[in-house]
């Protein structure tokens, strides 16, 4: 049996005392890579000789100040900039792009003793929410190899499902981490906005962007946020405020806690098997003391439209650093600095990423900008009141996190609008930058089904210890894709 | 609905340093036809009064200390750079 499917403190527990060293944990990590990833495809570099050295080095380092992540493997998003380790955004444009610092959210794991075994995949600079739109790859999904494993970091969440790495860095910026983990049946988490430093997070819509852990358990997931939390003078958008200890929220007592449940979450669109399961999961929590609550957010429906004009018009500033001048691909054919220009990015982008920088363009230019962008602000504005006065009366608001389980690859339409739909649920949440989880919650047709809890600013310690209340009364998240057994 | 016609394509292209061929151009113009009429969904909401939001979280005047931090090393930097000479990047000559 795998070492990859343990806990953080069940691995802790046999590091201590010396049944595994922290070089075998690691050994184990590429081990299942090796034999799963070939099918997976959620990697798209290893770093094994650093991730060797790093154990051996782990190992024979003092017993004393080791937490509870030390010596642990993890993966990371390859939007997340990894020192002497390419980062492409799963692009041609940055294919052969080394950076030359760490992310801080890399710096931290790396002081919590984690050790990084590579990159992983994802939809183009993050623009999409099936993995299919990477330059490089299609990951699979764990649980049923002919689906997506979810967008934009289905290689986080396929990684962590298939039991080829126990922790992830995946980034959500309209429901990048929560998706691909409800596809995948693990456990995402989107942080409020400014909990996480997003220094040396390649920027797709500033506003909006937040990276996030991806684990097996709910305590896992809340060992990787204490780790990678608080403020950081290389962002200035970084919050100062107070980190918690996620962990000791964690004590399964949700006795009079107030769930608000939005109309609009189970209402058109969503999946009748979906909409079942939550209602099933709403049932669970009251029978642990919640009580339940029905509100509305009235402009969930336009969330969809205020979230592709706002990020397209962030994404298109900020992809205009990308000019084949200092950094990533170069245009062979440019005879002159206007043809580097056009021609480097015209080859670079993928049809996805241009189609968002073009329409952020119109969004922004002097004719549409006040009609587009600056409504688009107004409406989050409008967005951001709904969820306040909700929480004006309950602790958590809860729901799907998707509307359907995984899709088959290459099964969704070119129809953007369909997939766009598809967002409700989890782009509002970034538009207001409060935080919120994907759990298991059940299984349909074979494929995991996510409950998403969310919470107000900062509040993250309540929706872990929801979270995990509901995770110890049932036990999806002790069921494993078959794709991982009788490995090893 | 407004169509975004393959003209506004290139027009926005030039703005955007993007380049389409006519054939592309059409395809684009449909695609993002879609995503235009999308957007106009937001004209029917009332935001009479209602003040833009442009950061999740209420924060001014970020400041620190002005000494400098985390400085790269230029040699470093360089080595991802395509043509450079004397620690300087080279492009055409723009004259």
């Amino acid at each position: 049996m795998t070492l990859m499917k343990k806990t953080a403190a069940e691995l802790q527990a046999l590091l201590h005392n010396r049944e595994v060293s922290v070089k075998e944990v690691t050994e184990d990590s590429f081990k299942q890579i090796a034999a799963l990833d070939g099918k997976v495809k959620a990697f798209l570099a290893l770093t094994e000789e650093e991730a060797l050295a790093k154990a051996e080095a782990l190992d024979n380092s003092s017993i004393e100040g080791r937490g509870p992540l030390f010596g642990l493997p993890i993966g990371i998003k390859d939007n997340i900039v990894t020192k002497g380790t390419a980062t492409t955004c799963a692009s041609k444009m940055l294919e052969n792009f080394v950076p030359v610092y760490n992310a801080t959210a890399v710096e931290k794991v790396n002081d919590a003793g984690m050790v990084s075994v590579g990159k992983l995949n994802m939809d183009e600079f993050a623009m999409g929410s099936t993995t299919e739109r990477s330059a490089f790859q299609t990951t699979h999904n764990p649980w049923n190899l002919d689906c997506v494993p979810g967008g934009s970091s289905g290689g986080s969440a396929a990684a962590v499902a298939a039991g080829e790495v126990p922790f992830s860095l995946g980034t959500d910026t309209g429901g990048s981490v929560r998706q691909p983990a409800a596809f995948c049946g693990v456990v995402g988490m989107k942080p409020t906005y400014g909990r996480v430093s997003r220094s040396g997070l390649v920027a797709f819509a500033s506003s909006l962007d937040q990276i996030g852990p991806i684990t097996r358990t709910v305590e896992d997931n809340a060992l990787l946020l204490n780790a990678i939390s608080g403020v950081d003078h290389r962002d200035s958008s970084s919050s100062p405020q107070q980190v918690p200890d996620f962990k000791a929220a964690l004590t399964g007592d949700i006795k009079g806690l107030r769930i608000a449940v939005p109309k609009e979450y189970l209402g058109e669109g969503i999946e009748e098997d979906v909409k079942d399961k939550v209602r099933a999961s709403l049932k669970v929590l009251e029978s642990l003391g919640a009580s339940i609550g029905e509100v509305t957010l009235p402009h969930s429906k336009y969330a969809s439209s205020t979230y592709y004009t706002i990020a397209t018009a962030e994404a298109s500033s900020n992809l205009a650093r990308f000019d084949g001048i200092r950094y990533g691909y170069r245009s062979e054919s440019a005879k002159n600095l206007e043809e580097i220009y056009l021609r480097s990015r015209s080859e670079g982008f993928g049809t996805e990423v241009k189609k968002r920088i073009m329409y952020g363009t119109y969004a922004l230019s002097a004719d549409h900008h006040e009609e587009l962008y600056v409504k688009a602000m107004k409406v989050r504005t409008l967005i951001a009141q709904d969820f306040a006065s909700v929480f004006n009366n309950y602790d958590v608001i809860v729901g799907p996190t998707s509307a359907t389980t995984a899709y088959e690859i290459g099964g969704v339409a070119e129809n953007q609008v369909t997939l766009y739909a598809n967002d409700i649920l989890t782009v509002s949440v970034n538009l207001a930058g409060i935080p919120a989880i994907s759990i298991p919650c059940g299984f349909s047709n074979g494929l995991p089904v996510g409950l998403q809890i969310i919470g107000k600013h900062f509040d993250e310690a309540l929706i872990y210890k929801v979270a995990h209340a509901f995770e110890q009364a049932t036990d999806f998240h002790k069921r494993t894709p078959s794709i991982g057994e009788g490995t090893n | 609905m407004t169509k975004f016609t393959a003209e506004d394509v290139h027009y926005f292209a030039n703005f955007a340093k993007l380049t389409f061929s006519d054939q592309e151009a059409e395809v684009f113009s449909e695609i993002i036809s879609e995503l235009v009429e999308f957007g106009d969904a937001l004209k029917e909401v009332d935001t009479d009064n209602i003040e833009p939001m442009t950061h999740p979280l209420q924060m001014f005047n970020v400041l620190r200390e002005d000494v400098p931090q985390d400085v790269l090393d230029r040699d470093e930097m360089l080595a991802s750079v395509k043509e450079h000479e004397d620690g300087m990047i080279k492009v055409p000559n723009i004259l």
